[in-house]
């Protein structure tokens, strides 16, 4: 085979890695409080700033920085949830996403505030690898690697804590849980507060690769929506199997065309999905 | 007084603006809060009715670079270039929202596929950049002396009559609708699309009528206010960025009255000029900032928008249409 085609299908599937997290993320959300996180991207830019001001201006360990990250996301998905999702859980669900909507520019006005529009770049760096002939960027292995136990994390959590089990039972049936005496909205609470940590992690990972700006979100936010509709909202593998199914058809497209294009086909292909199979993908 | 003579009046008044020889800045803050206006109008032709797109941006940008790309490349004059920039624009879509319709693709997932293709025309526009200028921007040409009028490039005061014209004609397609049998015919989609089609609507059908006229005066006001900068920009002219704001002007006016887009405009840009006037450019996220915290405010205080306090007749549209829950 094309060593090159080789190549695109490796960084395909390590750029799934990355989408994946916060389509759990988003799904997770989704699934359980049935509000579709509009501003998830610009959660993911606040920790990538976090990230860079702790490890660069303050000279934090880099574990330091990520695990703080990590919670400091979590408490604005919790803050998110508590000021603007809660208020509005009987409202039209339009108003919901244009209320994230809102919250999605107040993030990034207060990140130009802070941080003006200038790039950061975190500059760490791992030295490539090569696997059989094809070479690997070490930092992409790296962060496909802890996406990967991230997802291992939640999908563990899900199925093995009591939890777990009361937040799955929220998603699959919102009347008759409060009956079996689960409260909605501690359960609510949580999966807000996880799907904040998720973002966390998936800004870990995406600024060691990835230069943040305010707009930063806008650049991977409208694909991470596109694969978890596509993967059926609220499905989580179907989310996670999409992101793979996005990052290669982005990263063989841009082998035989241009990266742009191959995200013009990515786009098209979601919208051809959504017309065959509006329900998603994957859905059962 | 009716309805139509306090119209009239307005557009007398308004029209003699120019007479009073208001400041430079003063007509081009009022030219582009009316275009602004009229992209939040066609919006909201849309919007009222529970279809939320997030991808009128893509539109305005059709429209604008078919524009002015005919007019750099081909010389044909932006008085043909407009109609033809709306055919095209119209036509896409009529392209997404005719499958999206019939396949019922409604509430999220409608807002998610119109982001989508808000998206692919900005990535295609940048990616075109042998034509478009890329992410750098597009200029028009300059016409050659004195043909001016041909190349639809005139003073503040020739773009304020434009605009107040388009403007007007927005509203003017607001009444239309509002008394046609569509307007009901839409409301009863927005409650329930079976019961709606079960008492004979032809559910496809009328949600594609009034997606052409929204696309059709969103698409006018992207190509009058790249002819009025005399600049393109993706981002300013297609994108999620610009969807966004277009359905925060629409929403902080009130999208249910026909004059509530135009209170949001009037808001936004007045929001965005105030805040560079009074802070300097050093703050320009305080923009974004400040709106993003009346959206999120609007949704949970008054979802009908500043129109909406104004309503008297706000029982006779019992609920605001809430989009089909999905």
């Amino acid at each position: 085979m094309d060593p090159f085609l080789l190549e695109a299908l490796v960084n395909g599937i390590l750029l799934g890695g990355v989408f994946a997290l916060p389509v759990l993320g988003l799904n997770l959300v989704f699934g359980v409080v049935d509000v579709v996180w509009l501003c998830y991207a610009e959660l993911v830019m606040v920790g990538m700033y976090a990230v860079w001001f702790f490890y660069s201006q303050m000279g934090w360990p880099l574990p330091l920085a990520f695990a703080v990250c990590i919670g400091l996301v979590a408490v604005l998905g919790v803050l998110l949830h508590l000021l603007v999702v809660r208020p509005l859980l009987t409202q039209p669900p339009i108003n919901q996403v244009l209320a994230t909507g809102g919250v999605l520019f107040v993030l990034q006005g207060v990140a130009t505030l802070i941080f003006s529009t200038e790039f950061r770049a975190l500059g760490v760096d791992m030295p490539p690898m090569e696997v059989g002939e094809v070479f690997v960027s070490g930092t992409k292995l790296a962060a496909f690697c802890a996406a990967l136990l991230g997802a291992g994390a939640l999908w563990a959590f899900l199925k093995f804590t009591y939890v777990g089990t009361a937040i799955r039972a929220i998603a699959r049936d919102r009347e008759v849980m409060p009956l079996m005496g689960v409260d909605p909205q501690r359960i609510y609470l949580i999966a807000s507060a996880i799907g904040g940590a998720l973002a966390g992690l998936a800004a870990c990972l995406l600024i060691v690769q990835l230069d943040v700006h305010p707009f930063v979100g806008l650049s991977f936010g409208p694909i991470t929506f596109m694969i978890c509709v596509m993967g059926g909202l609220g499905n989580m593998l179907g989310g996670f199997l999409a992101a793979f199914l996005m990052g290669l058809i982005i990263s063989v497209g841009g082998f035989w065309g241009t990266t742009e294009l191959s995200y013009v086909v990515a786009f098209a292909f979601f919208i051809v999905v959504m017309f065959i199979r509006p329900q998603g993908l994957f859905a059962r | 007084m009716t309805a139509p003579l306090t119209a009239g009046l307005l557009l007398v008044a308004l029209a003699a603006v120019p007479l009073l020889g208001p400041p430079d800045y003063l007509m081009h803050v009022l030219i582009t809060v009316l275009l602004t206006a009229l992209a939040g109008t066609g919006w909201a032709m849309m919007g009222r009715y529970g279809l939320v797109s997030f991808g009128h941006g893509a539109f305005l940008g059709i429209a604008a670079y078919t524009m002015a790309l005919l007019w750099n490349e081909a010389g044909l004059t932006p008085w043909l270039g407009i109609p033809i920039g709306m055919g095209v624009a119209v036509l896409a879509g009529m392209l997404l929202a005719y499958p999206a319709f019939k396949l019922r693709v409604v509430g999220h997932y409608f807002a998610l596929v119109t982001l989508a293709a808000g998206e692919i025309v900005r990535i295609l526009i940048v990616a075109m950049r042998e034509h478009t200028g890329g992410s750098l921007g597009l200029t028009p040409a300059k016409p050659p002396p004195g043909a001016g009028w041909l190349a639809m490039q005139f003073d503040k005061t020739g773009f304020w009559y434009i605009a107040l014209i388009a403007w007007a004609l927005g509203l003017v397609c607001w009444f239309l609708l509002d008394r046609s049998m569509s307007s009901r015919a839409l409301a009863a989609i927005s409650e329930d699309e079976d019961a709606a089609a079960s008492i004979g609507i032809r559910v496809t059908s009328e949600k594609m009528k009034v997606t052409v006229i929204s696309v059709a005066l969103a698409a006018l006001a992207g190509a009058l206010t790249a002819q009025y900068r005399q600049y393109l920009n993706p981002e300013s002219l297609a994108g999620l960025g610009i969807s966004l704001q277009i359905v925060f002007g629409a929403i902080a006016g009130g999208m249910y009255a026909p004059i509530g887009p135009t209170i949001g405009a009037a808001i936004t840009i007045g929001l965005e000029e105030g805040l560079r006037i009074f802070f300097g450019t050093e703050l320009t996220g305080a923009a974004p900032l400040v709106y993003g915290l009346l959206l999120v405010m609007f949704m949970l205080f008054m979802p009908r928008g500043i129109a909406g306090l104004f309503e008297r007749r706000a029982q006779r549209r019992a609920t605001p249409a809430p989009a089909a829950t999905e």
